[in-house]
């Protein structure tokens, strides 16, 4: 039932990953391993090139050096903006990816009302814009798209940072369901730490320069099955004991200017 | 399902009732005019401007004539000739210089002499390559209404969010279906404002064409107006051309804007809506 690190084969590997945007190196020499049905928190000062990771990894930018190799069926995305196309409405939105692999319409029409199920949206909120909706219920398009084509892999890059505190929690345990429900390994960039270890099986912490991962720590225990004091226990013990974790404190500090 | 269809309906007809609601508004603008125009016609007389009745009179009358159907297709017939042409020139122009900059580099300049030469001199030219045919009018209207469209599709083309560029990559989108799903979505809202212009300035132009080059159709009739010093008709054919450019106007651009506006108006609060 749950993930087997040892044994079997994993679902995306990056090895010697490089990258530079008009000859600035932004990443050098990343290895980036998942096993399947990990879900792995990517932590790092902000400008490391987390983003640039991942949009390699999930095939947007072409990497300057190194291999990207997936072993998944089929991943989706959620960005930290909605990224929603304004012109359609929630559900053909929703549908979007679903239009790309050229499913007839009627299909689309089920599975992303499926999908916007999960995620907890109004079936009268499918007919309308993305201009109508709240932020959280633009969020939450933006998850049901990802969930909508049945991924086996999910990118999530810093998804929840514009939210307000509770909505965050709510959009983190849905996360947390659907991960375990639909048993798809993800890789989810975040900038908080109390976020990495309630989602993550694992955090991996990126170097500030993005020269490679500085380490990673396994969360003991399944996510969903930490309550909020093992949280803040298992963070503050980060923060204060461990030296992997000094950086991503001082850009916190710097964050909250 | 049923119900939502049913729904569908409604909303479609909603927005038909708005449409023509909107119409109140224009006709209220047009008694305005005709009402100043009036006044003009008190001041000066019949011979420097026929009251508007007089002039809607003549135009019944010509609208009677089937030569004079014949005359205003003529025109209509080469404005919009020139106008698709015009649009399939600029609107494929435009999208090569909006999705490449080393083209818009390239066609900048081009577009400025282009803009910066006078329409009358382009009939000149065009006089003299073709002489007094067609192929005068539809290249002078060509010239005067590709860069309108150009202009209007490139900023489209430019202004697309990168953004959404990459979710649909991240989707697993290739080049082809993130024109046609995103780009090509994105540049239609620049593209039909454009098209409106082009088509006024099509119209305009080919009767300002056949007036000078004496190629018949509504610039000639105004043409003989003229020369009979007749300004009752030459209003009345005035009044044609601009009736024909409405018609086309609010049966045809405007219904295809507002299906592709209707997020925007979504956006909209009660009671601002157009
Ligand atoms: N499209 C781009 N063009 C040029 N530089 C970029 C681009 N995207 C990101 N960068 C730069 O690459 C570095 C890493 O960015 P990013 O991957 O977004 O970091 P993170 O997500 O960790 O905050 C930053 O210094 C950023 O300025
Ligand atoms: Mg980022």
């Amino acid at each position: 039932m749950t993930r087997e690190t040892t044994g079997t084969a994993p679902s995306l590997t990056l090895s010697g990953i490089g990258h530079a945007y008009l000859g600035r190196t932004v990443l050098d020499a990343v290895d980036l391993s998942l096993a399947a049905g990990e879900v792995a928190a990517l932590v790092g000062p902000s400008g490391c090139g987390k983003s640039t990771l991942a949009h390699i990894a999930a095939g947007v930018v072409e990497p300057s050096r190194g291999r990207v190799a997936r072993r998944y069926r089929r991943h989706g995305m959620v960005f930290q903006d909605p990224r929603l196309l304004p012109w359609a409405t929630a559900r053909a939105n929703i549908a979007y990816p679903l239009r790309l692999l050229g499913l007839p319409r009627r299909e689309r029409r089920e599975r992303a009302e499926e999908a916007a199920r999960r995620v907890a949206l109004d079936r009268a909120d499918l007919d309308k814009f993305p201009v109508e909706l709240s932020g959280g219920m633009r969020q939450r398009a933006a998850i049901a798209r990802a969930l909508a084509i049945d991924p086996d892999f999910v990118y999530f890059d810093e998804p929840f940072t514009a939210l307000d505190v509770a909505l965050k929690r709510r959009m983190q345990d849905l996360v947390i369901e659907a991960a375990r429900g639909a048993r798809f390994g993800a890789l989810f960039i975040t900038h908080d730490l109390m976020e990495a270890v309630r989602i993550a099986h694992r955090v991996v912490v990126m170097d500030a320069q993005g020269r490679g991962i500085a380490g990673t720590r396994a969360v003991p225990s399944e996510p969903g099955a930490r309550d909020d004091g093992t949280v803040y226990r298992l963070v503050a013990g980060f923060l204060s004991d461990d030296p992997l974790f000094r950086h991503i404190h001082d850009i916190d500090e710097r964050r909250t200017q | 399902m049923t119900t939502a269809r049913a729904d569908a309906v409604l909303d479609r007809l909603g927005r038909v009732g708005q449409f023509l609601w909107s119409g109140w508004a224009g006709l209220a603008g047009l008694a305005l005019f005709a009402a100043l125009w009036q006044a003009g016609h008190e001041r000066y007389g019949d011979f420097i401007l026929p009251a508007p009745l007089a002039t809607l009179a003549a135009g019944l009358t010509i609208a009677a004539d089937p030569a004079a159907w014949e005359l205003a297709g003529q025109t209509t017939l080469r404005a919009v000739e020139g106008f698709a042409l015009a649009a399939f020139a600029g609107a494929a122009g435009g999208l090569a210089a909006g999705y490449s900059p080393a083209t818009m580099r390239l066609a900048r300049p081009i577009l400025t002499v282009l803009l910066g030469v006078p329409p009358i001199a382009w009939i000149v030219l065009a006089m003299i390559w073709f002489g007094s045919t067609d192929g005068t009018i539809i290249t002078t209207v060509l010239v005067a209404a590709t860069p309108v469209v150009f202009v209007g599709v490139a900023e489209g083309a430019v202004t697309r969010d990168r953004g959404l560029d990459d979710m649909a990559r991240a989707f697993g989108a290739g080049p082809l279906a993130r024109l046609t799903t995103l780009g090509l979505r994105h540049v239609a809202a620049f593209l039909f404002p454009a098209l409106t212009v082009a088509l006024g300035s099509a119209f305009k132009v080919a009767v300002m064409a056949e007036l000078l080059a004496n190629t018949g159709g509504i610039g000639g009739a105004l043409a003989a107006a003229r020369a009979n010093l007749d300004v009752a008709e030459a209003l009345a054919w005035v009044l044609i051309a601009v009736t024909g450019l409405i018609v086309v106007e609010y049966t045809l651009v405007h219904p295809i804007r507002s299906e592709f506006e209707r997020w925007r108006n979504a956006a909209r609060p009660w009671g601002v809506k157009r």
